[in-house]
């Protein structure tokens, strides 16, 4: 496949068609905790529960371990994966203190201080990641 | 007949609903936010727009990922506000102007914008927070202050419509509006951004410098606006900045020529620059 013009933004996934074809089945179980009935039928057999849900063994491994940054490396799209952890009893803000490997703390300071800055973290050159 | 007469853009980050829902609002973390919206709430007491078509994206609320369209356009009578897993919110529930909707329906797919008609939908964050912030609180049993004629954009799975298109398909829905032959104020609403991103690494980032720079487009040069691409969308305002073409549907709705009447910017609500505009036509 030909390179993406948006593949060299850093740290970043972009949901496009690619990645939602991967994702569907993973997207449409976090989704699915949307509604508490469900909440509740995962939380009493989370393994019956994800049977229902044909993804990948990789896939299901990162939710049984609760991996966030693998589970967008694997086709989860952040609005998907952010009602899975607010099944965990994590927000938005505190997913993403996880998810850079900053934690809660550092994250919430850095956002008070005008959050992370451009400069820096337009390329993965920046970043000196391929 | 029905006109066009302001146009508003405003973030709708979630956590300002919740802060608004649990009476937080006072606290130092959130003051500064809600101080920014005091004279947009007289504002909207002055004005009393009898309808807000309002411009905002679904959350994987009423469409998942089964089906994703890229505009969809609501037509029922009335929208509850969703349970997005934390229960809905305790806002009224958001009525129509079925009319005027079905007439806009009618007038945007004959100029050309194939748009999908839901006939049924509950409502999400991205809609009911900027009806919060812009007219405060209003109880569950009560009625909000004006008709509400959502417009939902897809701008979770690339690529959201472009700029320029979302900025055409303003000027188709002022067409449509102007030719509505009730006396009616209508204002737009464009919701979403700033610059904010939810994902992975690079998660927090802000770009206040291009958040103002884009503030200063919507009211000087709508068209240049327009034409800012994707790439730069993802790059410069992180990958959830991009819901700001939602923004060119509203500056699309107005006269090239407006006055801007208000802004307010602020970093940080949750991971978010929080930004508002008010760009009234000229009489």
């Amino acid at each position: 496949m030909a390179d993406k013009e948006y593949d060299d933004i850093p740290g970043t996934f972009v949901f496009d068609a690619d990645r939602s074809r991967e994702g569907y089945n993973l997207n449409q179980f976090c989704i699915s905790l949307r509604l508490q009935v469900n909440r509740d039928a995962f939380n009493a057999d989370e393994n019956a529960y994800l049977d229902a849900y044909p993804m990948t063994a990789e896939q299901r491994e990162a939710v049984v371990k609760r991996d966030w940054n693998l589970l967008l490396e694997l086709g989860g799209n952040i609005y998907y994966t952010a009602k899975f952890a607010a099944n965990e009893g994590i927000n938005f803000q505190n997913l993403a203190g996880k998810m850079t490997g900053m934690g809660v703390e550092a994250y919430r300071e850095m956002m008070l201080n005008g959050g992370r800055p451009i400069d820096g973290n337009r390329t993965k050159s920046e970043w000196k990641e391929d | 007949m029905a006109r066009v007469t302001a146009g508003v853009g405003c973030s709708h980050v979630p956590a300002i609903g919740a802060a608004m829902d649990t009476g937080i609002t006072q606290e130092p973390y959130w003051k500064p936010i809600f101080e920014g919206f005091k004279k947009s709430r007289e504002w909207m007491k002055d004005q009393k727009p009898d309808v807000i078509f309002l411009v905002y994206n679904d959350h994987c609320t009423a469409f998942d990922a089964s089906c994703i369209p890229t505009f969809a356009l609501g037509c029922a009578a009335e929208f509850k506000p969703a349970d997005e897993g934390w229960g809905p919110r305790p806002v009224p529930v958001v009525k129509n102007h079925q009319k005027l909707a079905s007439h806009i329906a009618q007038s945007l797919i004959l100029d050309e914008f194939d748009l999908t008609i839901m006939n049924e939908m509950e409502v999400d964050h991205g809609l009911t927070v900027p009806l919060s912030v812009m007219y405060g609180d209003v109880g569950q049993d009560e009625d909000w202050p004006a008709l509400v004629i959502p417009l939902c954009v897809n701008v979770v799975q690339y690529p959201p419509p472009t700029g320029n298109r979302c900025y055409n398909l303003g000027k188709a829905v002022r067409r449509a509006i102007d030719t509505f032959d009730e006396d009616l104020n209508v204002m737009i609403f464009g919701t979403g951004g700033m610059s904010h991103q939810l994902q992975y690494k690079r998660a927090g980032l802000i770009n206040k410098e291009w958040d103002t720079k884009f503030l200063d487009l919507m009211t000087k040069d709508p068209v240049a606006a327009s034409q800012i691409t994707h790439l730069e969308y993802l790059r410069e305002t992180g990958s959830e900045g991009i819901e700001m073409v939602m923004w060119l549907i509203m500056r699309g709705a107005l006269d090239e020529d407006v006055t801007e009447i208000y802004r307010h910017y602020h970093v940080p609500a949750s991971n978010t620059a929080v930004g508002h505009i008010i760009l009234e036509n000229k009489v």
